[in-house]
């Protein structure tokens, strides 16, 4: 019943954008947000919808996968569509008893589904065209400036990546865990509130000792392989810079200033 | 309790591109007091199959009746099912949980409503079933060995009076003499308490001497099914799906194939041993000496 | 003196109560001296709390002695300084395939030992493509490591210790936890990197069926070794094995059991051919 779940989801291609350095992609969808949120205006929002769906395009990923991710996040968009339109003052259109529509909920409501929905894919682009693994390398190396004042990037970026390798693991071993539970009777689905909170200790106690087993087992063998911490460590794979890394950078500034330029000569509604 | 799988299939992630048919049209019936062997190399179903026999899994199509009723019948209790046919798992670290050894005994009992005091009581028959005895009740059974937790867990079981015992791999891990424990323990409990009992297991040679009848699983099928006299003299079939007969049945092949009057098929070392001290002439040992040639 | 040799030792598990006194002592190893030939094949057999694991973390500076003394390529391993060179000298394989992965590709868990170590990028990438080829695991490379088999783990695992170049690999109970086509998998690679590699191989198991090649082994039991031999010579004393909760392999057994009976076969019989060559000798 887990294994439907996917985390940090991948979509396997060879495309330009899967090409491009994670230190890239991590910076870009920065800079595609920053712009999302200076954006103002109709025409804002369709260059950095037409800005999307250009990377879209360069990246195969299918819209539908797309569309998948948005299908999770409905209710949050929903709720702050409700909440935008239901609560925003203004010109009344409709009421509804106590609840009213005005003019300006309206237009609010339609600007955050927007900013929500080119926000949500956009991010969704960059996890679907970097691997689980290149994400962490490129927190560690483009986050390393980080080391000046004492922050452990590299031991961050480890713990990270190990997560990302032992999830599947314990999802796994979850679902053992309750099938071997509810072989003894027990009980996951009815009773009260309380009951249910009780039930999933014969979980959560299994759980988190393999959890811990593992976590110790894993550091013995890390030590057995010489690992002691970042210091003096060579990468198999170090990151370096292409000359598209840089044509991106330069794309994703231009489209930023853009949209700062379309946000002072645009008019507030088109 | 009999139990009736018919025309079973499993399959997993229908329509997709990695549909997986774990299960391929399974009839199998397993009668009252049987003592199974299920084999099968990793991937082969039998995990599958026999989460199917207490209903933790839904099949994709056919039935499963036990003592005649379908268990996906409207209606139909699948949490008394699971009380009576006991499935214990690989690792009893997906089990344990509780501070101490009696209590986490106790854990199905109180599953099934008796009160605390009534639970405690079956799990203590249960201990002493599996030859445990009071010095344990207080201890975690986090601390015990290998052996002790595989026993606690399938004390576990015991203590909500299953008519079946289902075990997948009791003895993975164990050393030589805490697999021989175990094994002994289930035939003990399969002779005295006439439960049934179904023990999946890679090993031929634990199924050879414990099993009544082997249902031998591959690729989600089932391939053979007999007694192991019957499956060990299918050697090379059994070699082709990644199963090995155990090295005695290998000796006596061997001597047959050179003219020796010996079954292809012995199944322990003892008969072995009397066939090869009969066909040498020797004098059979005199406990074992029923049926001289 | 050998690649591993050890005088004397004795390791100690101290147990603490609640107020972090020591209250219990269990001795695991005790009074151990082995030696261990460089390029040899040695297996380490004992039931479950025999020591062996205890005495295998040793070997690879996971654990220093409460007394006595260990030496892993003529480095006493329990000096600081040495600890990264007596890691590199001898790997270590586990038992749990799954808590020994660190990556989420398989090609980067093998480069993991060599980042470690400081390798140049370049000489990562041959180490990580030698290693893979030598283990037989080439093809799986780009694979995630949760998509593969127990053996097939487990040969990622050895590879990852190869691409260490070590003199020597240490391998705690590596098939505890694999079905018998995935055991025959592993002993076998070992086996091979043991011929064609010339690594010193150090087995721990309780599975009589893989030590039959092995060119030595060491029994242990409550801690101390209590036989040291060929295999040939260790399954012949039958009595002795089954005393410390070990058996021997079915055609040992059996050859045994005949010849309280009186015939009259070899002591030293490991495989059914064997058996069965030696039976037709006498009819």
């Amino acid at each position: 019943m887990f294994r439907e779940i996917t985390l940090g989801q991948y979509y396997p291609a060879d495309s330009p954008i899967h090409r491009l350095d994670p230190r890239v992609k991590l910076a870009g969808t920065l800079i595609y947000i920053i712009a999302l949120f200076v954006a103002k205006g109709l025409v804002c929002y369709l260059f950095a919808f037409l800005f999307l769906v250009a990377v879209v395009r360069l990246s195969t990923v299918p819209a539908s996968f797309l569309l998948r991710g948005l299908k999770g996040v409905l209710i949050l968009l929903l709720f702050s569509v409700s909440f935008n339109l239901f609560l925003t003052k203004g010109t009344v259109l409709v009421a509804l008893g106590p609840l009213k529509i005005t003019l300006e909920g309206v237009k609010m409501a339609f600007y955050m589904a927007l900013r929500l929905v080119l926000l949500i894919t956009g991010s969704t682009i960059m996890t679907l065209t970097t691997t689980p693994n290149d994400l962490t390398n490129g927190m560690e190396k483009g986050l390393g400036f980080l080391k000046v004042i004492k922050v452990p990037v590299h031991e961050i970026a480890m713990m990270m990546s190990i997560a990302l390798r032992f999830i599947p693991i314990l999802v796994e071993e979850t679902d053992k865990i309750m099938k071997a539970q509810m072989a003894r009777g027990a009980d996951f689905e009815n009773g009260k509130l309380l009951q249910r909170v009780k039930s999933l200790v014969p979980i959560l106690v299994p759980l988190f000792i393999s959890a811990f087993r593992r976590a110790s087992d894993l550091a013995l063998a890390m030590e057995a392989r010489c690992y002691h911490g970042g210091e003096g460590r060579t990468r198999m794979k170090p990151l370096r810079y292409h000359s598209a890394d840089g044509y991106a950078y330069l794309t994703l500034f231009a489209f930023l200033g853009l949209m700062i330029v379309l946000r002072k000569l645009a008019p507030v509604w088109v | 309790m009999s139990i009736e799988i018919s025309n079973l299939n499993a399959v997993y992630n229908a329509g997709l591109p990695y549909e997986v048919h774990a299960l391929t049209d399974i009839d199998l019936t397993i009668h009252d007091g049987e003592f199974v062997g299920l084999a099968g190399h990793t991937g082969s179903g039998k995990s599958t199959l026999i989460q199917h026999i207490n209903g933790l899994l839904k099949p994709t199509s056919g039935t499963i009746k036990v003592n005649g009723e379908d268990i996906h019948a409207e209606g139909y209790n699948l949490r008394l099912l699971r009380t009576r046919v006991g499935l214990v798992f690989q690792y009893p670290e997906h089990q344990l949980f509780e501070a101490d050894v009696l209590s986490d005994v106790a854990f199905g009992p109180k599953n099934q409503g008796l009160t605390k005091e009534e639970a405690a009581e079956k799990a203590k028959e249960a201990l002493a079933l599996v030859g445990m005895d009071e010095s344990f009740y207080g201890l975690s059974p986090f601390e015990l060995s290998g052996g002790q937790k595989r026993r606690v867990a399938i004390a576990g079981m015991l203590a909500m009076d299953p008519e079946v015992l289902i075990l997948d791999e009791p003895t993975a891990g164990l050393d030589p003499m805490g697999r021989d424990e175990i094994l002994g323990e289930l035939k003990k409990l399969h002779e005295e308490k006439h439960l049934t009992v179904i023990l999946v297991s890679h090993s031929m040679e634990d199924l050879g001497q414990y099993a009544e009848r082997i249902v031998v699983m591959s690729g989600g099928k089932v391939v053979m099914d007999g007694t192991p006299k019957e499956v060990f003299s299918h050697s090379e079939e059994l070699t082709a799906i990644g199963l090995a007969v155990p090295q005695v049945t290998s000796v006596c092949r061997m001597l047959a194939d050179a003219g020796w009057p010996v079954e292809n098929n012995v199944t322990t070392v003892e008969e072995a041993k009397r066939q090869i001290l009969a066909a040498l002439g020797k004098a059979l040992p005199e406990e074992e000496g029923a049926h001289v040639s | 003196m050998g690649i591993i040799r050890t005088a004397k030792l004795i390791y100690d598990y101290i147990r603490m109560d609640d107020e972090g006194q020591p209250s219990e002592k269990n001795r695991a190893v005790d009074n151990v001296d082995v030696d261990i030939e460089k390029g040899s094949f040695v297996a380490i057999l004992g039931h479950n709390g025999s020591g062996k694991s205890t005495l295998a973390k040793h070997f690879n500076a996971l654990l220093a002695p409460t007394s006595g003394t260990v030496w892993v390529g003529e480095k006493d391993t329990s000096l600081d300084e040495n600890i990264l060179p007596v890691r590199m000298t001898a790997g270590m394989v586990f038992q749990n395939p799954d808590n020994q992965i660190i990556a989420n590709v398989v090609e980067e868990d093998v480069g993991f030992g060599p980042e470690n170590m400081g390798v140049p990028t370049d000489d990562i990438w041959k180490r990580v493509d030698e290693s893979l080829e030598a283990v037989g695991m080439t093809a799986y490379r780009k694979a995630s490591p949760n998509r593969l088999s127990g053996g097939q783990k487990q040969r990622v695992a050895i590879a990852g210790v190869m691409a260490m170049k070590p003199a020597c690999i240490v391998m705690d109970e590596p098939t505890a936890m694999l079905d018998p086509s995935g055991r025959k998998e592993v002993i076998r690679t070992v086996h091979e990197l043991n011929k064609k590699e010339g690594i010193t191989v150090i087995l721990i198991t309780h599975y009589m069926n893989e030590v039959t090649d092995a060119d030595r082994v060491i029994v242990m039991d409550k801690g101390s070794i209590v036989m040291d031999g060929t295999p040939r010579e260790i399954f012949s004393r039958v009595e002795e094995l089954h005393a410390c909760r070990l058996d021997v392999p079915q055609a040992t057994e059996l050859a045994y059991e005949l010849r309280k009976e009186g015939v009259d076969l070899p002591a030293d019989i490991l495989t059914p051919e064997e058996l069965a060559g030696a039976l037709c000798q006498l009819r």
